[in-house]
């Protein structure tokens, strides 16, 4: 505990510090570039670049050591990494573009074939007479313990560029994710910012890789942006809010992997996204489930106390309990399920309510069945005053037998 | 010969069985558009494997296999919460779901490596083919002797079993398999259940996927129920030729790639072995890219041939 707290206030050490920062940066650059991929619908798509990433690091690592002996050179396992994603990337694009298989087909295809492919490439290296071979293991599931400071740097630094290149896009990755034709019309080539989009992406993968481990980093592309469209719909906060829920993440996951020796980074990062997720589902005052829910009960309240006055205002009986319930609540009738003066003046209303109702729907069916509920919102709501004086002046004169 | 009978043939057999039921169920998964399921699902069976071993403290259970499967139509039904409850999109709803289970399932199996278990993250992922020794296979007459062939080893029995319901699963419910997959609205309509159908599916999918997991490693898994179907939708225009087109590239990918892995270097010179389960899927990925390549049917429908 005492040990998370100073992780927490980045007094555990310079290289600590570095890495969290640098996940911190890394959760940010994820959740931008995801979000505009989230809107884009494609997901599912780092997923085959994170797992095309294993042949290119591997043969980096055979090649890194057969130079020199030792296959763990950062900047070198990264290219090789890139490379290979790069090449994942055009083979999806080019399966779905150019055959009849759907992308969902092109990424699985990709993912398993590739990430096999590295797996073959793994156990040469296995028999292979280079040191450092167990670094190489680390790029599965994610390991910041024994990061260099050199290695923590460069991490950082590169998130931050990319997250500087999302900022600078941003603009024309929205134009395209919401319209693909206009954007054509405006001159943008809609071809070239969904590549540079996947692109970025693909950068965001390979520098996580060392931190959530090539299984995992998808998570970061995905979790965070899908947590906050929950909280806005207004894309370019989504994308901020993303953003910030990526950094928190990193922060919280890094910090809780320091507490004690050999807590892999990886799954701690994508429960700590995962757990803000599950807040955001359930807990969103917009689209959570709770308040979904709550939504449904005032709605379903609202229906019974409108049907109960209307049964009042015609004098007939009340049977629903609910009904009964909600009415006596609000003091519209007595134990004995008699109105009360109250509640025959509410009663009177909103008979008088529903007639303008039916009236304006009858006279404006167009206009009416634009709105939401109708029937049930407040005519005032709806009209202007006078509209509603123009509507009363046409009512017709209320059947005989009524009050 | 006693050679290959020890080493080779159980890890052979096991390995074409489970490919050639994967690429079945792939299939219809291809057709559904649903391929990222399997991949979903073999992401999660190790949390489920992983949470039945901490329960049950053996590797090689029915136990297991039951709460494997468990786990797996709990991640259809969270992917299927998040989407409606949340509106969120489907293929984020499934990237949501299975990173996080994978995590979950990452972090405990770090967390009791203290305690001497036989089972890591490596292991889950390529899985230990080569380690399916047959030691009473002395010769081509053990296949008869009742002693001998009680010393097979377990996965290969299971395999089998998986591979005869998967196949009686088909066989049984191939009508509503493929109205489902070609008009679930028009199969609704006649009474078909496609829902129930796909849900019947996705249980197939994951009992193929715990059973290949544990003998193979996930990576095969997810590689045989898309690369071999697709490969074959590339190939014809016809259910029935497909399947049986994904049948023998499963069965060309198996026997190919187990013995390349074996052998295959060392034709080359070197005297190294690599992962029988990585070249299976890799030969698996070649066989898609040369039905890409030069598949008749690899245009879609309606879309001039180019050039």
């Amino acid at each position: 505990m005492e040990i998370w707290w100073r992780a927490l206030t980045f007094t555990l050490g310079y290289n600590t510090s570095l890495v969290t920062v640098g996940s911190m940066l890394l959760g940010a650059a994820g959740g931008m570039i995801g979000s505009f991929v989230l809107l884009r619908k494609r997901s599912l798509v780092s997923d085959a670049i994170s797992h095309a990433t294993l042949p290119g690091l591997a043969l980096a690592f055979i090649l890194a050591g057969l130079w020199q002996g030792d296959g763990r050179w950062l900047p070198g396992l990264l290219l090789g990494a890139a490379l290979s994603a790069a090449v994942g990337l055009w083979a999806v694009q080019t399966i779905s573009a150019r055959t009849r298989l759907g992308e969902d087909a092109a990424i699985g295809a990709i993912l398993s074939s590739f990430f096999a492919f590295g797996v073959v490439l793994i156990t040469v290296i296995q028999s292979m007479q280079v040191t450092g071979q167990a670094g190489l293991t680390g790029y599965l599931v994610g390991a910041t313990a024994g990061m260099l400071a050199a290695e923590a740097q460069l991490i950082a630094l590169c998130a931050l560029g990319l997250l500087l290149a999302i900022f600078v896009m941003r603009r024309s990755f929205l134009l395209v994710c919401f319209d693909a034709e206009f954007a054509r019309t405006q001159g943008v080539s809609t071809g070239r910012v969904d590549l540079l989009m996947l692109l970025l992406l693909m950068a965001v993968v390979v520098i996580g890789l060392k931190v959530t481990g090539l299984i995992l980093i998808v998570a970061l592309a995905i979790i965070p942006p899908v947590t906050a469209r929950f909280w806005t719909d207004r894309p370019l906060r989504m994308v901020a809010l993303a953003a910030l829920l990526g950094a928190a993440a990193g922060y919280l996951g890094v910090t809780l992997s320091s507490v004690q020796e050999g807590l892999p980074t990886g799954p701690l990062i994508v429960l700590a996204a995962f757990a803000l997720f599950m807040v955001s589902f359930l807990f969103s005052p917009w689209r959570g489930v709770l308040a979904a829910l709550l939504a449904y009960q005032r709605f379903r309240r609202r229906v019974h106390v409108r049907q109960g006055l209307l049964a009042l205002a015609r004098e007939e009986s009340i049977f629903d309990n609910l009904t009964l319930k909600l009415l006596q609540r609000q003091g519209y009738i007595r134990r004995d399920g008699v109105a009360t003066l109250p509640g025959r003046a509410a009663a009177r209303d909103a008979e008088h309510e529903e007639r303008l109702w039916a009236l304006y729907r009858e006279r404006h069916p167009d206009d009416a069945l634009q709105q939401e509920h109708s029937g049930l919102t407040p005519l005032a709501q709806v009209l202007s005053p006078d509209a509603i004086m123009a509507l009363e002046a046409q009512l017709p004169p209320k059947p005989e037998g009524g009050r | 010969m006693s050679d290959f009978m020890m080493f080779s043939l159980v890890p052979l057999t096991v390995a074409v069985v489970i490919s050639m039921t994967c690429a079945l169920l792939g299939n219809f998964l291809v057709l559904r558009r649903q391929s990222l399921i399997g991949d979903a699902i073999s992401h999660v069976a190790l949390p489920g494997i992983v949470v039945s071993f901490l329960l049950t403290g053996t590797l090689a259970s029915t136990a297991m296999m039951l709460g494997a499967g468990a786990s797996a139509l709990g991640t259809v039904a969270m992917i299927e919460l998040i989407r409606r409850l949340g509106r969120v999109e489907i293929s984020a709803a499934m990237g949501v779901t299975f990173t996080s289970l994978f995590a979950v399932g990452v972090l405990l199996l770090e967390w009791h490596q203290a305690s001497g278990v036989h089972l890591d993250v490596e292991h889950a992922l390529y899985g230990n083919l080569e380690s399916l020794i047959w030691f009473d296979g002395t010769g081509p007459a053990a296949l008869f002797d009742p002693v001998a062939l009680a010393d097979l080893p377990p996965q290969l029995a299971r395999v089998v079993w998986v591979g005869l319901v998967v196949a009686a699963f088909v066989v049984v419910f191939r009508r509503q398999l493929i109205l489902g997959s070609f008009d679930p609205d028009f199969a609704a309509s006649v009474r078909s259940y496609p829902a129930l159908v796909d849900l019947l599916l996705v249980t197939m999918v994951a009992v193929a996927a715990i059973a290949a997991f544990e003998a193979v490693g996930s990576i095969i898994v997810i590689a045989m129920f898309i690369c071999p179907a697709a490969a074959a939708r590339l190939m014809t225009n016809r259910l029935r030729a497909q399947i049986a087109w994904s049948q023998l590239f499963a069965v060309v990918s198996a026997v190919l790639g187990y013995l390349l892995a074996g052998q295959g270097l060392g034709w080359l010179g070197f005297d190294v072995s690599v992962s029988a389960a990585g070249t299976i899927a890799t030969l698996a990925g070649v066989i898609l890219l040369l039905a890409c390549l030069w598949g008749p049917h690899r245009h879609r429908t309606g879309v001039a041939a180019s050039p």
